[in-house]
C-alpha cells in the first residue's frame, strides 16, 4: 500500500517542539558574530515633504555605529530605465511594481507617503540602544493633505505623485457601463460590497540579517522565495553569483513575505556599506504599520436574473486601494476580475477595475491574493439575489452551477477551469450539516421571537492555484551510497510541511524510508534555481518536480541494477514498498539502494529537473457557517463550520486539513473582527495587537471537514493547491450566515467586519425602513 | 544590576540593564532562543514561559522581577532522558503546529493550564488560550492537542 | 518594544516601599504585577526613572475572612483572587470578575491592587469593587486611611492615592445574599477590554467603560429602590454616564448596551438568588 494518502505526522516537528525553530533572530552563524542591530526611523505622518533630518543627538548615544539616510545611498547603481507605457498600451498587469512616476524608493527621498514609511536607519551594538537612538533622530516634515480613503483618492484634490496628475495608477475598465445585459431581468440587485483592508499578521514579522565578506553578500531573511529574493537584492549593485540568500525557519508568510521588500534591501545594502554584519527584526507595531497588507477593495455589483433563481447577468466593478505604493500594479484586481463569476455559468459577465493610491500601508498579496475578494462578492451577490427572488440560496446555487459535463470550462472572464463538481461538494456539506434541520431550527427560533437567532451561510467557491504554472518548480533528488536520499526543492515551506510531503513522494516512488530522506530548501548556494512558495503551487509544481526527479533517479538506478544483476533492464524492478531491487520473478536475488548507488559514478544517483504545467488548476468547495446572532446587541457567535474543500487527491490528510483549518480561521476573522483602520488624516488606528482584533481560539469552533477529491489532468498526481482555499470559502460563508440570521428582520446586507455594532445598526436601520 | 535565575534547572547569573525584559534575558543571556517575541503589547503569548511553574508572558516581566526564581522554557520541558512531555508529544501527533513560531508559547501555556485544570472541556481550553495567537493552524489541532495531552497525563497519573 | 532606561529598586516591606518612594519622589513609580505599567513603558508612553518593585512584599498577598467582610492584600494576584475558596463562597462576584481579567498568563502576574490603583474605567475590577462598596486602605508617610470606592476613582487613571502613598489592602463587605450577583462583560473577542460592562450585587449596579471612571448606575438603583421593575429600571442605565466613541463602539451603541446589559445582569442576579 502506498504511503501517499495516509496520515503521516511531520518530520519537521521533533526539532520545532524540543529546541524550537531557528528564525532569523535566533541565528548564531559565525558570519553574524558582532552584527549590529538595525532600527528604522519611520514617518509618524501620512503625507509630507521631508525638509530636514538631524541625526546629531542620536549619534552621541552609546553604541551607535551609524545613522543612514538616502544621502548615504550614493553607492547604489541607477535602477534600469523603464519606458513609460504608451497611451494605448494595456494596463501593466503583473505582480511587479509599476515604473515611474509611481516608483518606490528604498529609504524615503524627499517625501513620505504613509505612516511607517522608513526614513532613516540606525545601527547600534545592541537592540536596546537602537530604540533609544532612533527616538533622537529628528526629522522635519512639512505636512501635505492626506488621501485617506478611496473616495479621496478618486477626488484627486491631493496627489501622492504630483507628476502623474492622478491617484489612479492603472485600470482595466471592462464594459461596466453597458446595462443592456440586464435587460429582461425580473430581479436585479445593485449595491456596494466592501472587502476591507486586513493585516497579514504572520507571527514572525519581517526579519533580515546580512553579512558582506570578501565580495560575497549573504542574506538570511524570512522569505517565501530565496531565489527570487536573490534577484531582487541585485538592486544593491551585486550580480546574483555574489549573493547567497538563506531562508531559515520562517514564522509564517501568507503572501506578505514573497521575495523581499525595501527594508530588507536596505539592510543588505547597509551591511555592504558599513562593512559589518547587520541584523534587523521588526517589532509588531512596525509590522502592523509597514508590512504589506491585504484586500482593501471596494466593489460595485449588479446581479440580475429571473424570479425562479436563474442568474442572467453579473457586473463586478473593483476599486483596489493599493496604499502608498503600487507594488503589485493591477495584478490583484485583475485576478479578482478573472474569478468574478465563481462557480456559476452566468451568460453575461462584466468585470473591470481601477487601482488608486492612498496614504496608507502598501497592499500586496495576502492568502488568496485577489481571489477571496472575487468569491466573497459573488457569494454575497448570489445570497442577496436569492433573498430578493425569494428562493433558497442552496437552490439558487444549484440552478446556476457549472455542471460536471461542462469541464474543461472557460468562463466569460477567460478563466480556464480544469475540473470541478460543485454540486457534489455543496450536497456533501448540506447533508453533513443537516441543512434542512438547521432551517427548521432557525424557523422555530424566529416563530418564538428568540433574542438569539440562528444564521446559516453558504459559500461555494472556486479558486485559481499555480497561476504561474509555466514557471514551474525545480527539484533535485540524490540517492547516496549509504542508501539515504536528499531532496533539494525550489519550494520554500514556512509551515506547510513540505519536508514531510516531499519525503512521502520519494518514499512512494523509491521505497526509501522517510527517516532516511532529508529535504532541503531555501539556500541559493545549494539550490540556485527555484521559484518558491505562494499561490498554492508547491504540491502541484514542487511536488510534481520531486516526483519527476525521483522517477528519473529510479530509471537511472534501474540501469545500474541491471548491470549489477547482469540482466536486461526490462527484467529489473523496484519493490517500492521495501526499497529493494529484484529480477522480476526472482525475489531471492535482490539489491539494496546502497548497493545500486555505490555502483554509480561517485556513489551518487542524481536527477535535477524542472516541472512545468500547461495551465493553473482550480480547486473548489463549499463552506457552511452556522452562527448565532444576539439581536439585542448584534454579537455574533460562530457555532459550526462545515466544509468540503476539493484540491484533488489527498497526499497527506494531516497536512491538508491543517491548511484548511488555518485558512478557515483567517477567512472567518475577516468576516467577523479584523480590520485595519485609518483616521481622516491617514493616522493608523489599529497599529498594535491591542487594537487589531486578530481572531483567537476563543472565538472559533472546531471545524467539520469533509473529503472531496476531484483530480486534475494537469500533473501526474492530479493535485491542485489547498493553501488558500479555506480562506476563500470561509469569509463569504460567515458573512452570509450573519446576514441570514437577521434577514427576517429586513436586513439585506452588512459590510465586513461584522462587529456587534455593525450588526446591531443594520437591525435598527431595517426596523426603521420597515415602518 | 546582577540577576540570578534558575532556568530549566540551571543557575544563570548575569549583569544586565535594569530594564532587561525576561524574554531577552532568556534569549540573549541564557541563549535559549525557542521562546519567541510576537508583539509589543502583551497580546500574542508567543513569549509564554513558566515562572515558578505558572505561565507568564516573559515580555512583560523584568528579568529583575524573576531574580531568585525558577523559569522553565520549551527547551526544559522534555525529561532528562529526552522523552517529550505529553503536551509536546500531543502537538506532534495532532499536528498542532505549522510554522512553529507561536508553538513554544502555546505549549507552555497549555502545560500550565493542565496543571490548574487537568480535565478541561473544549470550551475551557479555548478560553484558556485567549492570550495566545496562532496564525497558521486555526487552533483546531492545538485544542485537540491540549485535550489529548490532558487524557495522556491523566492516564499516566492513574498508572502511578 | 523596549522601555527607556530606569533604575530598579526592590522593597521587601511596606515601610521600605514608602521610604523608597519618599526618597525618589515623582521620578518613581511602584511596580506591582507590572501588567498595566510595563506595557505602557514598552510603548514609551510612560517613563518613570525609578521602579520600586513590590513583588517580594509577601505580607501584602492574602485573602482573609474578617466575619462581616473579607480583606485582600493589594499584591494578591488575580489568579489567587479568582480561585480563592473564601471569595468563591462569600463574594462570588469578585472571584468571578478576577477570573475575567485579561488572560491566564496576565492573571498569574497582575494584582488586584495594581489594577485598582491604575484607575482605568475600562478595567473589570474597579467597577466590581464599586458595586461591592469596597473600602481601599492606603498607607502613606503620615499614616493609614481608608477610602470608600465611591470616593476612590476620581478621573481617567486618577485615584485618591496621593504621590508616595501605597494601596495596601482592599476590604470587601460580605454581601447579604452572595449569590445575587452578575457580571456582564461585553466584548468583541474574549480577550478584549469591555466595550461596556456591568457588575451587579443585589441591587447595586456598577458600569465599566461608561465614563472617565467606573460608575454606579444610580438612576437604576434609585428606580429599583422605589419599586420599579427590572425592565423599567434598566432603561435608565445610561443616565449620568458619558461613554466615549472610539474604534470599538460609538457612544450611542454603548448607551444601548448599558441598558441591555444592566437588564440582563439584574435578571441573572435575581435568578441566582
Amino acid at each position: 500500500m502506498s504511503i501517499l494518502g495516509t496520515r503521516v505526522i511531520r518530520t519537521e516537528d521533533p526539532r520545532l517542539l524540543t529546541s524550537g525553530g531557528v528564525y532569523v533572530d535566533d541565528l548564531r552563524e559565525p558570519e553574524l558574530a558582532g552584527a549590529v542591530r538595525a532600527t528604522f526611523v519611520r514617518s509618524p505622518v501620512a503625507h509630507a515633504l521631508i525638509t530636514g533630518i538631524d541625526a546629531s543627538a542620536a549619534l552621541e548615544q552609546p553604541g551607535v555605529v551609524a545613522v543612514l539616510t538616502v544621502a548615504d545611498m550614493t553607492d547604489l547603481p541607477e535602477p534600469p530605465p523603464v519606458e513609460p507605457p504608451a497611451d494605448d498600451a494595456p494596463p501593466a498587469e503583473g505582480p511587479v511594481p509599476l515604473g515611474p512616476p509611481w516608483s518606490e524608493p528604498l529609504l524615503a527621498v524627499d517625501r513620505v507617503r504613509f505612516v511607517g514609511e522608513p526614513v532613516a536607519l540606525v545601527l547600534t551594538d545592541s537592540t536596546y540602544q537602537g530604540e533609544d537612538a532612533a527616538e533622537l533622530v529628528s526629522v522635519d516634515y512639512e505636512q501635505l493633505p492626506a488621501v485617506a480613503s478611496i473616495d479621496a483618492a478618486l477626488a484627486g484634490e491631493s496627489l501622492l505623485y504630483p507628476d502623474a496628475g492622478t491617484n489612479v495608477c492603472t485600470q482595466g475598465l471592462g464594459e461596466c457601463t453597458d446595462d443592456s445585459i440586464f435587460a429582461g431581468c425580473e430581479v436585479i440587485v445593485e449595491g456596494d460590497v466592501v472587502n476591507q483592508r486586513v493585516a497579514c499578521l504572520p507571527m514572525e514579522g519581517r526579519s533580515t540579517a546580512a553579512a558582506f565578506v570578501n565580495g560575497k553578500l549573504t542574506v538570511w531573511t524570512s522569505t517565501q522565495n530565496a531565489q527570487i529574493s536573490r534577484l531582487i537584492l541585485t538592486a544593491i549593485g551585486l550580480p546574483p553569483e555574489a549573493i547567497r540568500v538563506v531562508a531559515p525557519d520562517v514564522g509564517g508568510g501568507f503572501g506578505a513575505k514573497i521575495g523581499v521588500d525595501r527594508e530588507s534591501i536596505i539592510i543588505a545594502w547597509a551591511a555592504k556599506h558599513v562593512g559589518r554584519p547587520v541584523r534587523w527584526v521588526e517589532t509588531r507595531s512596525e509590522n502592523l504599520l509597514a508590512m504589506t497588507q491585504g484586500r482593501a477593495q471596494r466593489h460595485h455589483i449588479k446581479i440580475g436574473g429571473s424570479r425562479d433563481g436563474h442568474i442572467k447577468a453579473y457586473r463586478l466593478d473593483v476599486i483596489q486601494d493599493t496604499g502608498a505604493y503600487a507594488r503589485m500594479s493591477g495584478f490583484l484586481p485583475m485576478l479578482t476580475n478573472l474569478m468574478a463569476p465563481g462557480v456559476y455559468d452566468i451568460p453575461a459577465v462584466q468585470a473591470g477595475y481601477k487601482v488608486v493610491l492612498t496614504n496608507a500601508t502598501p497592499i500586496a498579496a495576502y492568502r488568496g491574493a485577489g481571489r477571496p475578494e472575487a468569491a466573497a462578492t459573488i457569494e454575497r451577490a448570489v445570497d442577496w439575489f436569492a433573498s430578493e427572488a425569494g428562493v433558497d440560496p442552496a437552490v439558487v446555487r444549484k440552478l446556476n452551477f457549472i455542471q460536471p459535463e461542462q469541464f474543461p470550462f472557460v468562463t466569460k472572464t477567460g478563466a480556464p477551469y480544469d475540473t470541478g463538481d460543485y454540486e457534489a461538494a455543496l450536497d456533501k456539506v448540506l447533508v453533513a450539516a443537516d441543512y434542512e434541520g438547521l432551517r427548521e431550527q432557525q424557523q422555530r427560533r424566529r416563530d418564538a421571537g428568540d433574542t438569539r437567532q440562528l444564521g446559516i451561510g453558504l459559500a461555494s467557491y472556486v479558486e485559481i492555484t499555480a497561476a504561474d504554472a509555466g514557471a514551474g518548480e525545480t527539484a533535485k533528488v540524490e540517492v547516496h551510497d549509504n542508501g539515504t536520499a536528499t531532496v533539494y526543492t525550489g519550494s520554500s515551506a514556512h509551515g506547510q510541511g513540505h519536508h514531510t510531503a516531499f519525503a512521502m513522494i520519494v518514499t512512494a516512488e523509491l521505497g526509501i524510508p522517510m527517516d532516511k530522506i532529508e529535504v532541503i530548501h531555501g539556500d541559493t548556494d545549494l539550490i540556485p534555481d527555484g521559484i518558491g512558495t505562494y499561490a498554492s503551487r508547491s504540491l502541484q509544481l514542487g511536488g510534481s518536480a520531486v516526483q519527476k526527479a525521483a522517477i528519473e533517479v529510479k530509471d537511472e538506478a534501474a540501469r545500474k541494477a541491471a548491470d549489477l544483476f547482469e540482466a536486461a533492464e526490462s527484467d529489473v524492478e523496484l519493490d517500492s514498498e521495501t526499497g529493494m531491487w529484484h529480477i522480476k520473478g526472482d525475489p531471492d536475488k535482490s539489491l539494496t539502494w546502497s548497493q545500486v548507488a555505490s555502483a554509480a559514478d561517485e556513489g551518487l544517483i542524481v536527477a535535477n529537473v524542472r516541472f512545468t504545467a500547461d495551465r493553473p488548476t482550480f480547486p473548489f468547495g463549499t463552506h457552511l457557517s452556522l452562527v448565532e446572532v444576539d439581536t439585542e446587541t448584534g454579537k455574533v457567535t460562530l457555532l459550526r463550520h462545515v466544509t468540503a474543500d476539493d484540491a484533488g487527491p489527498v497526499l497527506n490528510p494531516i497536512l491538508l486539513d491543517g491548511q484548511r483549518h488555518g485558512g478557515i480561521a483567517q477567512g472567518a476573522a475577516q468576516a467577523l473582527c479584523e480590520e485595519i483602520l485609518y483616521d481622516v488624516d491617514g493616522n493608523p488606528l489599529t497599529s498594535t495587537l491591542a487594537d487589531y482584533a486578530a481572531i483567537t481560539a476563543a472565538e472559533l469552533p472546531s471545524f467539520e471537514l469533509l473529503r472531496s477529491e476531484t483530480p486534475t489532468p494537469l500533473n501526474p498526481m492530479g493535485v491542485k493547491g489547498i493553501g488558500e482555499a479555506g480562506t476563500i470559502g470561509a469569509t463569504p460563508a460567515v458573512h452570509n450566515a450573519v446576514i441570514d440570521a437577521v434577514s427576517y428582520l429586513g436586513v439585506r446586507h452588512i459590510d465586513m467586519p461584522m462587529t456587534p455594532e455593525r450588526v446591531w445598526t443594520a437591525i435598527q436601520q431595517a426596523k426603521v425602513s420597515a415602518q | 544590576m546582577k540577576v540570578e535565575l534558575t532556568v530549566n534547572g540551571k543557575d544563570i547569573t548575569a549583569d544586565v540593564e535594569d530594564r532587561t525584559l525576561l524574554v531577552h534575558f532568556l534569549r540573549d543571556t541564557a541563549d535559549l532562543t525557542a521562546t519567541n517575541i510576537g508583539c509589543d503589547t502583551t497580546s500574542c503569548g508567543a513569549c509564554t514561559v513558566l515562572l515558578d511553574g505558572e505561565s507568564i508572558k516573559s515580555c512583560t516581566v523584568l528579568a529583575a522581577q524573576a531574580d531568585g526564581r525558577s523559569v522553565t522554557t520549551l527547551e526544559g520541558l522534555a525529561s532528562d532522558t529526552g522523552e517529550m512531555h505529553p503536551v509536546q508529544r500531543a502537538f506532534h501527533t495532532e499536528h498542532g503546529l505549522q510554522c512553529g513560531y507561536c508553538t513554544p508559547g502555546m505549549v507552555m501555556a497549555i502545560v500550565s493550564m493542565l496543571k490548574e485544570n487537568p480535565s478541561p472541556t473544549e470550551a475551557e481550553v479555548r478560553e484558556g488560550l485567549e492570550g495566545n495567537i496562532c496564525r497558521c493552524t486555526g487552533y483546531h489541532n492545538i485544542v485537540q492537542a491540549a485535550l489529548t495531552a490532558a487524557a495522556a497525563i491523566g492516564a499516566q497519573e492513574a498508572a502511578q | 518594544m523596549i522601555p527607556p532606561s530606569f533604575t530598579y529598586v526592590r522593597a521587601s516591606s511596606v515601610d521600605e516601599a514608602l521610604g523608597l518612594a519618599a526618597e525618589h519622589g515623582e521620578d518613581a513609580k511602584y511596580l506591582a504585577g507590572g501588567h498595566s505599567l510595563l506595557p505602557m513603558m514598552k510603548l514609551r508612553l510612560a517613563f518613570p526613572e525609578v521602579l520600586i518593585d513590590l513583588g517580594r512584599i509577601t505580607e501584602l498577598s492574602y485573602v482573609r475572612d474578617q466575619d462581616d467582610h473579607v480583606t485582600i492584600g493589594a499584591m494578591t494576584r488575580h489568579h489567587d483572587v479568582a480561585t480563592s475558596a473564601l471569595l468563591t463562597s462569600e463574594v462570588p462576584l469578585l472571584a468571578h470578575t478576577a477570573g475575567e481579567v485579561g488572560d491566564p498568563q496576565i492573571r498569574h502576574r497582575g494584582t488586584i491592587g495594581g489594577s485598582v490603583a491604575h484607575g482605568d474605567a475600562a478595567s473589570d475590577l474597579p467597577a466590581t469593587l464599586l458595586a461591592l462598596d469596597a473600602l481601599f486602605v492606603i498607607r502613606g508617610a503620615s499614616g493609614t486611611r481608608a477610602v470608600p470606592a465611591a470616593a476612590f476613582f476620581k478621573g481617567i487613571f486618577e485615584t485618591a492615592i496621593e504621590p508616595g502613598e501605597l494601596l495596601i489592602e482592599i476590604q470587601v463587605p460580605k454581601p447579604a445574599v452572595p449569590s445575587a450577583w452578575s457580571f456582564q462583560k461585553f466584548t468583541k473577542r474574549k480577550i478584549d477590554w469591555a466595550i461596556v460592562g456591568v457588575a451587579v450585587q443585589g441591587s447595586s449596579v456598577a458600569l465599566i467603560n461608561m465614563g472617565l471612571t467606573p460608575l454606579r448606575a444610580s438612576a437604576v438603583e434609585a428606580a429599583l429602590a422605589s419599586g420599579a421593575s427590572i425592565a423599567d429600571a434598566s432603561a435608565l442605565a445610561a443616565e449620568g454616564a458619558s461613554p466615549g466613541t472610539d474604534i470599538h463602539a460609538s457612544r450611542a451603541y454603548r448607551e444601548h448596551l448599558a441598558r441591555v446589559l444592566v437588564r440582563r445582569a439584574l435578571e441573572e442576579a435575581a435568578a441566582r438568588s
